[in-house]
């Protein structure tokens, strides 16, 4: 049999969503940031929402993120992408709009804006990639770098009387009674992808239906910045990060629950 | 005839927005401006043209909702005073470094630091300069009167629209809270996202249809090449509207030996400083300029030709006499160049100007220009 007659669509087993550009991607091998891109994008296109949508990317590692999906994108000063992910879906209520940020971005310099946009239950996605650390600028602290942890800003170890401890931004933001659902998710294992991807489809969901915001955060490996190998980064995210940051939903309601609970 | 009405500079900004189909207001509140938001929030414009207005947590995060409603091409802007707008540096050089269209209001304080809730001109450099990082400018219009308040604002928008670039009106605290007769604007339209793809171009964020590319609203090249082309690109424009869009008014020039030069609430005083200098037998004449940027540079160096002096009245310790300075260098001729001014929120009286007109050109009044009485 030629290889010629294998292809066929009764054939086909896996299929690359046209949402996801042909364009390589920058992102070190073994980074979290391709696969919840690719999720993503699957997403947007199985669900048919590409003429609906627009993006907000982060200024981050990705920072590129509006090279690889075929949607609509605008490009966020550090930080600001929920301020600008509010000016979009005030004036275009009907669009969906989400936001992808990394900890650097989201829970350090944009705490402000982030904490505002779910505060008001803004009708968006927040996509929130949490390696604790800073990859794009070359391996610095985050707010999210666990206690001990090396990086170029804390050669010795992530110092809590120097430095403070490690923010669990997506517990605060559970409590903020603008969102309707958060949760923590990763994607290191065949198994958490699926189940990260179910999570964005529900979020995605609340957000088609217009019930606040929803907030996905995935635990992620940065295996260039961590200093490992992809394979040893997912191991030290699994005994390490995940213990800290355990995976799950936090909130799984509809906006304004607390508020009448008051 | 439009409606006439007696209102307060700011109370005009927002009711001119929600008539020129303003799409989006976002704002932060800060004194001496804070009547803006307040009257938009009580005029709910949402229940009558679908604007939209949100008090935001910051003027970092007003400045971000603009980028991103502008991004979208919706005709959207934010108001603030002084230390505000620092804030809003960043978000300005990134909405003029994307070339999104919108307006910004800074109704000026004085500075530096918390200063003063008084009226001041001392943004004029971060107004016309740019203000934040990089190498780009913004459509500065300066408003003398609340009627000017009105018109800027659509004005405004149009000049945004245009050149896809942030336009600015720079007024201060004074005009802000003068209360005058105005004669408002008729009611225009919300544009539809058709008639934006038609009249300005498909460049908005809308949602990717399968009839066209993707749009990205972007500041970021890594490719130096293209990013000094995207900087020669903005520098045409600039160029272009410096061709296009000055606006200046004169008053009693046609005979003058010394021209003060003023904008906003200034140029008012010195109207009465012309009168009042007139009147000593000094042949006085007032420049005002309407657009800071683009800057009447024209028009000073032909004034230059005559005039023995020109005095730069500000309420600053001296900005917009440097601009005064270039252009007469640039000119060829050495006609003198004196700033006079107030700060701490002290607007200049129409006597003192005259007098400092008269110290500062006292050598010219006493060798080569004659009195006439």
């Amino acid at each position: 049999m030629e290889l010629k007659d294998l292809i066929k669509p009764e054939n086909l087993v896996y299929d690359k969503t046209s949402i996801l550009e042909d364009e390589p991607m920058h992102y070190c091998p073994g980074c979290s940031h391709g696969v919840v891109h690719k999720i993503l994008a699957e997403l947007i296109g199985e669900m048919g929402i590409q003429e609906k949508t627009i993006g907000v990317a982060p200024v981050g590692c990705a920072v590129f993120a509006y090279r690889y999906l075929n949607i609509d994108w605008q490009e966020a000063a550090h930080g600001r992408a929920p301020a600008v992910a509010t000016g979009i879906v005030r004036l275009k209520p009907d669009n969906f709009v989400f936001t992808y940020q990394g900890d650097g971005d989201l829970a350090s310099i944009g705490t402000a804006e982030i904490m505002h946009a779910c505060n008001r239950g803004e009708n968006i996605l927040v996509i929130f990639i949490n390696n604790g650390i800073y990859g794009m600028t070359g391996g610095q602290m985050a707010p999210t770098t666990l206690e001990g942890m090396v990086t170029s800003t804390t050669p010795t170890g992530r110092n809590i009387d120097l430095n403070g401890y490690p923010m669990k931004i997506t517990d605060l933001i559970a409590q903020l009674p603008g969102t309707s659902y958060v949760t923590r998710q990763a994607v290191h294992t065949a198994a958490a992808t699926l189940k990260c991807k179910r999570s964005l489809k529900k979020a995605i969901e609340n957000v088609l239906d217009k019930k606040g915001t929803s907030f996905v955060e995935v635990v992620s490996t940065c295996n260039s910045g961590w200093k490992m190998t992809p394979v040893g980064a997912n191991q030290w995210m699994e005994d390490n990060m995940i213990p800290y940051y355990p995976l799950g939903d936090l909130k799984d309601s509809v906006k304004g629950e607390h508020k009448s609970e008051n | 005839m439009g409606e006439l009405r007696l209102m307060k500079g700011n109370e005009v900004l927002a009711e001119a927005a929600i008539r020129c189909g303003c799409d989006g207001y976002f704002g932060y509140p800060i004194t001496p401006q804070s009547e803006v938001m307040e009257t938009l929030m009580l005029r709910q414009p949402w229940n009558e043209t679908g604007m939209v207005v949100l008090q935001a947590e910051s003027e970092v995060a007003s400045i971000n909702m603009v980028y991103g409603a502008a991004g979208s091409g919706k005709k959207s802007m934010t108001s603030s005073s002084s230390p505000g707008i620092s804030l809003m540096a960043e978000g300005i050089s990134y909405i003029a470094g994307a070339e999104l269209p919108c307006l910004i209001v800074n109704v000026q304080r004085g500075g530096p630091g918390l200063g003063t809730i008084q009226p001041s001109q001392a943004d004029y450099f971060q107004a016309v300069k740019g203000g934040g990082h990089g190498d780009y400018k913004l459509i500065v219009l300066a408003p003398a009167s609340v009627q000017e308040m009105n018109d800027f604002v659509d004005l405004g928008f149009e000049l945004a629209f245009k050149y896809r670039n942030p336009a600015m009106i720079l007024t201060d605290g004074a005009l802000g809270q003068m209360m005058e007769k105005v004669e408002l604007a008729d009611f225009k339209p919300r544009w539809t996202d058709e008639e934006i793809n038609e009249k300005w171009g498909d460049w908005a964020t809308t949602g990717k249809p399968s009839s066209r590319k993707k749009n990205v609203i972007n500041s970021l090249e890594m490719d130096s090449d293209i990013m000094e082309a995207n900087n020669r690109r903005f520098q045409e424009k600039y160029k272009q509207m410096e061709k296009e869009e000055t606006r200046y008014e004169l008053f009693q020039c046609d005979d003058a030996d010394f021209i003060i030069i003023a904008y906003g609430s200034s140029s008012r005083v010195c109207q009465k400083s012309v009168e009042i200098a007139r009147a000593k037998g000094l042949k006085v004449g007032l420049l005002r300029p309407i657009t800071l940027f683009p800057f009447p540079n024209k028009i000073i160096a032909e004034l230059a030709r005559k005039a023995k002096g020109f005095l730069s009245v500000e309420m600053s310790a001296g900005q917009m006499v440097e601009d005064i300075k270039l252009a007469v260098y640039e000119s060829g001729r050495n006609t003198r160049v004196n700033h006079f001014g107030r700060t701490g929120g002290i607007i200049p009286t129409p006597s003192e100007v005259v007098d400092a007109l008269e110290d500062k050109f006292s050598w010219e009044l006493s060798y080569g220009v004659k009195r006439s009485y």
